[in-house]
């Protein structure tokens, strides 16, 4: 795509002394910023970021696409056995199994059950942030952050082992016995989504935040002064001016719920008993590099593309909405 | 400042407010404790069915074996290696690009920023199976360059997305006066934008870091055979054991792991708050 962009646009007439740059130059006065005539100097500075891009995720993806309508096993990565065109064929053997639809339906009720626990419980800390003096702040943003800085997968084994049946803190304070969370369906689900919530509501928190924070001074001080009270003052003031941001937080909510997999591999041990935890990322992971049915993990992940691309379509949707500029 | 005194409630109702702030922050540390305590924890409290929340006779045994275990110590350097590069490379890749799409008016602007939205969705997870086979044809599996490559390109949309604001945010008029004084682009570029976007810079580093340092399936199918190119999770996965977990193990690596992260945070914490606030704020 970089390629024929690039090919339209002709140098600038101002390119070429641009360039030249030195002492020498004339000291004409240039025309305010770079917006006009920019030349190809966009495209020279977009050029690492689209080459990167194209090949490491343009391409993939329509390889992807291209897996997912092939016969692609063990046979053909390895065994040098020729791939054959299998048009709709993976799709119709994923759709047809019933797992895929109650992994389907799982990953999206689980995605679902976190982004609303996350939203809540991270606006409801960002507002207590605001009402407390600088010491509580500080403690429970340090602490936040410190959840928010644990790598998925130490978070995940820290949280598999407090919920551990015999050497675990909680069963004992909550008088479980050896109850164990990670064998059952739902408490299984559970445990996860405890961990994920612990390790995403700092981000909507800490944003959410940041956004109360921004809110001029003034215009608050206008509203106290016009008499408005607080209540009105959080509905008529604050809550519509945070709601870009409240956007933001919720689509990268999803974005990034839907795609747990490290906590689901890692707590649920490769998605649970018989497979009762798998969400679509991991079932893809397995279907593909487990039992090496690369063409049935493509098709899935394409199925996962296609999901998030709607939810990116809704959020363009509201952005524009809004009015925001790109 | 006068935002937070009017928000501030002065009633009693902060007390309560304040007394909940810290019961939270302890509840949401505890894990972090309970790692850090059963890294230092003996072996025999550990397999204690007690649980206690302190020790008595703390003890390094479990970071001996962790660091004793093979190329434990290499493992992390390969991690600092992965993450190190793709920091330094997607913020300046990013500064680049974001600064191309703030500051030009040009054709297919809005169309390239779309995409860059766009790209953020994409499931990492869902291309890791044609990564893959690119990175075979590469030749780059088993080597860190399998690492470094996807995740700079998964670090890149956000990164631009993130520091557009900040690159917005720096005056058109400064811009114009630099090149009266007789600067070239390429000098504003270096020596008086990218010094004013770098707590922006800082910001986005964090995430494209994090996700870095995280990564665990891209090092779980990538590097398959050569193990000295591993990175921490790896390391990690060896004491799980089918048997019984060394939890005492388990809990000296994750504390390994997590503590340069952590730091790296409470460095960057004030620029982070801020720079959110900057990038949500346009």
């Amino acid at each position: 795509m970089t390629a024929d962009t690039t090919a339209y646009k002709t140098e600038g007439p101002g390119a070429a002394a641009r360039r030249g740059g030195g002492p020498a130059r004339p000291p004409r006065r240039r025309p305010a910023s770079s917006t006009r005539r920019p030349g190809w100097t966009p495209w020279l500075y977009l050029l690492p970021a689209l080459v990167l891009l194209g090949g490491l995720l343009v391409y993939p993806i329509y390889q992807l696409g291209l897996i997912s309508f092939l016969e692609y096993t063990q046979a053909q990565v390895s065994g040098g056995e020729p791939t054959t065109f299998q048009g709709f064929g993976n799709y119709a053997t994923l759709f047809g199994d019933s797992q895929f639809w109650q992994v389907l339906l799982a990953t999206v009720l689980f995605a679902a059950a976190c982004v609303v626990a996350t939203l809540l419980v991270g606006c409801a800390l960002a507002v207590l942030l605001t009402r407390v003096r600088a010491l509580p702040r500080l403690a429970l943003m340090m602490a936040a952050l410190g959840a928010w800085a644990t790598p998925a997968i130490t978070g995940s084994t820290v949280w598999v082992f407090l919920f551990d049946p015999d050497f675990g803190p909680v069963n004992k304070v909550l008088g479980l016995g050896d109850f164990s969370w990670t064998y059952g369906r739902y408490s299984a689900f559970a445990l996860v989504l405890l961990e994920v919530l612990w390790c995403s509501f700092p981000f909507v928190m800490v944003t959410v935040y940041a956004g109360i924070r921004a809110i001029p001074a003034e215009v608050l001080e206008a509203a106290s002064l016009d008499g408005a009270s607080q209540w009105r003052t959080w509905r008529s003031v604050t809550a519509p001016m945070l709601r870009p941001i409240l956007v933001v937080v919720t689509i990268q909510s999803i974005i990034w719920d839907f795609k747990v997999f490290t906590q689901i591999y890692v707590m649920t041990n490769g998605g649970g008993i018989a497979g009762q935890n798998l969400v679509l990322n991991v079932y893809a992971y397995q279907k593909a590099f487990a039992s090496s049915q690369y063409s049935l993990g493509s098709a899935i992940g394409v199925v996962m593309l296609v999901i998030l691309l709607a939810v990116t379509l809704v959020y363009l949707r509201l952005m524009r909405r809004q009015g925001e500029e790109l | 400042m006068t935002t937070r005194t009017l928000l501030r409630v002065r009633r009693p109702g902060r007390l309560a407010a304040e007394a909940a702030a810290l019961v939270i922050a302890a509840a949401v540390a505890f894990p972090l404790y309970w790692m850090l305590l059963s890294a230092f924890k003996p072996a025999g409290e550990i397999q204690s069915t007690e649980a206690r929340p302190w020790t008595l006779a703390p003890s390094l045994d479990s970071f001996r074996r962790v660091f004793e275990q093979q190329e434990f110590g290499r493992y992390f350097v390969n991690s600092l290696i992965v993450a190190g590069s793709v920091v330094v490379a997607s913020a300046l890749i990013a500064f680049l690009a974001a600064t191309a799409v703030t500051r030009f008016r040009f054709r297919f602007r809005t169309t390239l920023l779309i995409m860059f939205l766009v790209a953020q969705m994409v499931p990492v997870e869902a291309l890791a199976i044609p990564l893959f086979f690119l990175m075979r044809d590469m030749g780059q599996l088993n080597t860190l360059g399998a690492l470094i490559l996807p995740h700079l390109a998964f670090s890149l949309p956000f990164a631009i997305w993130m520091l557009r604001g900040f690159v917005k945010a720096v005056p058109e008029a400064l811009e114009e006066a630099a090149y009266i004084d007789g600067a070239s682009r390429t000098r504003f570029l270096w020596q008086i934008l990218f010094p004013l976007v770098l707590p922006g810079l800082v910001a986005t580093s964090v995430f494209s870091f994090i996700s870095t340092w995280n990564d665990f399936l891209f090092a779980k199918s990538f590097i398959i055979s050569d193990t000295s190119q591993s990175t921490l999770p790896m390391a990690l996965l060896v004491f799980f054991k089918p048997d019984e977990n060394d939890w005492g193990g388990i809990m000296a690596a994750s504390t390994v792991m997590t503590v340069p992260v952590l730091v790296f945070f409470v460095l960057v914490q004030r620029r982070l708050v801020s720079g959110l606030g900057g990038a949500v704020k346009d």
